[in-house]
This record gives C-alpha cells, structure tokens and sequence, in this order.
C-alpha cells in the first residue's frame, strides 16, 4: 500500500486488459503509438505522465482496458521503454507480471529509414532489426537508428 | 574459407583473408582450372566495366563460364519482378552468382532466398566486400598488412569500397585515418563497427595534416551527383585532388590506390610516379576472384 492514496489514485483501476509500468518518463504517447491507440477506437486508456516513482525518479504508466499485449508489442515497448513492467489485469486482480526484456532482434515493428535499402522496397521480406545496447541497428542496410526510434514504429 | 555467401567484409576473418591472398597468389603464378562444370550467375543491376568483367574471365580462367543477365533494360527486372524473384530463377540455372545493385542490402536479401552462394558485388552504399579483397591483395604486395598506417579520403559517406575496407582492415595492425568533407564522414553504422573493434581511427578534413605518416593512401570519387549545389561540389572537390606536387611531402615508398573509375581526384601526372598502384590493383582483381570463386565453389581449383 502506497504512502500516499491520493496519488495511486490519479489513475484509476482496470477490470481487464494491461497496466504498463515504469515507462521511460515522457514516452507513454510513443507507447500509445506502438499500441495503435489514438483514442479513435475506443478504447478506455488512462495514461500517467511524468509521476514521481522510486526506481526511476519519473516515471510514465499507461493502463489499457479490454486489451493484452503480443509478444511482439512488448518487443518494441522494450526499445523504449527497457525499464518497462507489464501487468496483465483480470477481474482487477493482477495474473501476470513481467519485466520487458530486450530482444536479439525485432522484426516487422521497425520500418528503415534509409529510402534506399532493399527492405523498403517492395521485396517480399520484413523488416528487421538487431538491437544494440541504445540503438538498433537494420540487418539490411546496417543503418542505426537512435534518437529517432519512435518515429520508425509501424506496429 | 567457410561462408555460404559473402556479402559483408565485417565476415572476414584475418584467416580468411590471408586464405583468398595466398590462393590468389597462387593463380597469379600458375593459372587455375579445375571448375569445368560450374556455372556463374552474373546479375548487375548497375553498370559495372572492372569488377563484371574480373568476374567474368576469372571464372572463364578457373576453366567454367558464365551466363550474364545483360542490362536492366533488357531483363524481366523491366517488368517488375522482384530482386526475391530473379535470384530464386537464377540459383535454379547457376551454381553461384555474382550480385551488384543500387540498394543497400541487397546480397543480404538475396541470400535469403537460394541455396547457392551468393557474391555482393556492390550494393549501393553499402558494401563491396570482393574489391577490398583485391585491395588488401595489393595492399599486401606493396606495403605489407601490420604496422601499417592507412588513410582513405574522398566519399567516406556513400563509399562502399571505404566501408568494406576500413571493416577488413580491423583484423590487422592498422592505424585508418578517415580524410573527408564534414558532410561525407563514415556513416553511424560503420564507426559503430570500428568502434566495438577497438580499431585505431582518426578523422581529418585535410590530408595534409596526416599525409607524411602514410603507407598507403587511398582515394574514392567525391560523387557530385550527392551534392545539390554545383559550387559546392566543385569547392569541396577541389581540396581532395592530389596531384604530383601534392605528393611530394610524402613517404617515398607511399602507395596511392583507388578503386577506379577515377574522375579527376588523381591527376594524370601521378601516374607517372612510383605512388601510383591502381591499375595494378584493377588487374589484381581475376586472381583474387579466382581464389574467391575457388573457394566457395568447393576448392577444386589446381
């Protein structure tokens, strides 16, 4: 139980679907972009930007009803977000908890941003990328992509 | 040597390299043969005069032959099909091919899809692993391959004889000097590499500052077509063109090479000088793609 209710209460619970923890402070709408949420569907989303969290300092916090990640979300959400915890919620009670762990490579969640590589044009391959320690990198071209990550993100 | 396909330098290990040298070595003396039955793709996407046609006769000197897709224009490529498509057609008829194409990451792609090896031979800015063996051929023959200190200048950016080499060079004790434009320094990915290999590097803009430590120098085309300002392509490229004058502060023994076609980075009066070794690195080319060949065919050469 947290010290102070009034905080844990500014984002309210959910009955079935993921909280999203510990996400890198101010990336919690990039993770909305990977999860494809921009509000037109739907969704009941409550996002938490920048609250006050004792492993990270700051911290964002995204919680999703009615919906559990893929494998391959969680893949990408890792990229930026490596601190990140998923809980999956059903009937309010927590079933799974996991931290997200980076993978070797992503494929197909990453579109190159070299207009000159062969994964972009029209070749019957997905895109793929190895991850490095900040960065990843296209197994094509070997173009790094860094501060611009998000951007890249065709979940 | 034991890939199933070259299509990056970073492959290449010290043994590797020395293998393919020493063979080519070999052929260079003695001739080659015993590949009679084998059967080379040759599909270049892009115009290519020294590397199709090195190709080409050393495969005819290895004693088998090759069949030649001709020009974009006249293949099904005009159509539409995709790269997927004509290397799985073409693995069908060959028992290797040789790939050039203006998109980085096309060997890479191609591999993906075929069982026979397949050779980069230059994908767009990206790699030219069979060229920085001949260079490191020549480079080998002239200056030896440790304590060596190297620069490369000119198009470090889209240069991908400049991204091959200073890769394969990192298995050996060189110092690389990079000499370019501030717009055409080395892409992220290859410092990246040059980096995690702990490899010596230093950047310059003017050759000037580096040119007495060299023993080799070697010069890329500065594209003009990467420029959109036609002033400011002749201004930087005007400070990359050596010519014999410039080589006077240099070492004796340097060794000046480049992967051709030259434009006018290395003025003519060069070639009169003991520096200039870039025909003899274009010549280098059938023996060290013989050895190639040789090797990922199956050794079956003589």
């Amino acid at each position: 139980m947290s010290d102070n209710p009034e905080r844990e209460l500014r984002v309210s619970k959910i009955r079935d679907g993921t909280v999203i923890d510990h996400i890198t402070a101010g990336q919690a709408l990039n993770v909305l972009a990977i999860l494809g949420i921009d509000g037109s569907g739907g969704e009941e989303v409550s996002v938490g930007m920048n609250v006050p969290s004792d492993r990270l300092g700051r911290k964002d916090i995204v919680k999703v009803e009615g919906r559990e990640l893929s494998q391959d979300e969680v893949d990408v959400l890792s990229l930026i977000a490596p601190a990140a915890s998923i809980n999956i919620v059903r009937d309010y009670e927590v079933v799974e908890k996991a931290r997200v762990t980076r993978p070797t490579f992503v494929s197909g969640v990453l579109s190159c941003p070299n207009a000159n590589c062969i994964s972009t044009q029209g070749e019957p391959v997905e895109s793929r990328f190895e991850v490095l320690d900040d960065a990843v990198r296209c197994v094509y071209c070997d173009t790094i992509i860094r501060e611009d990550l998000p951007e890249r993100i065709d979940v | 040597m034991r890939h199933d396909h070259l299509i990056s330098a970073k492959q290449l290990t010290r043994q590797d390299i020395e293998g393919v040298l020493d063979r080519a070595a070999s052929f260079a003396e003695d001739g080659g043969g015993g590949h009679e039955d084998h059967l080379l793709g040759l599909l270049f996407f892009e115009p290519s005069t020294r590397t199709k046609m090195s190709f080409d006769t050393a495969m005819k000197r290895l004693g088998g032959d090759t069949v030649d897709m001709g020009s974009v224009e006249s293949s099904s490529v005009k159509k539409g099909e995709s790269l997927a498509d004509t290397v799985r057609v073409v693995a069908g008829y060959t028992d290797a091919i040789v790939l050039r194409h203006p998109s980085e990451g096309a060997a890479k792609l191609a591999s993906e899809f075929v069982d026979v090896p397949i050779i980069n031979a230059g994908d767009g800015a990206g790699q030219h692993p069979t060229q920085t063996l001949l260079d490191l051929y020549t480079i080998r023959e002239n200056a030896g391959l440790d304590d060596l200190t190297i620069g490369i200048m000119g198009d470090l950016k889209y240069g991908r004889t400049v991204h091959s080499l200073a890769a394969a060079l990192t298995n050996f004790d060189t110092r690389q000097h990079f000499i370019s434009p501030e717009s055409l320094r080395l892409p992220r990915g290859v410092r990246y590499d040059l980096h995690e290999t702990g490899a010596q590097v230093r950047e310059h803009t003017g050759l000037e500052e580096v040119l007495p430590e060299l023993d080799v120098l070697y010069v890329t085309r500065i594209q003009r077509e990467r420029f959109p300002d036609e002033n400011e392509y002749r201004q930087v490229a005007g400070q990359y063109r050596i010519d014999a004058a410039t080589l006077e502060a240099a070492k004796d023994d340097l060794t000046v090479m480049h992967p051709l076609p030259r434009v006018d980075e290395i003025a003519a009066d060069v070639d009169e000088t003991t520096h200039a070794t870039y025909f003899e690195q274009a010549h280098n080319g059938v023996p060290v793609r013989m050895a190639l060949l040789d090797a990922m065919l199956g050794g079956g050469g003589e």
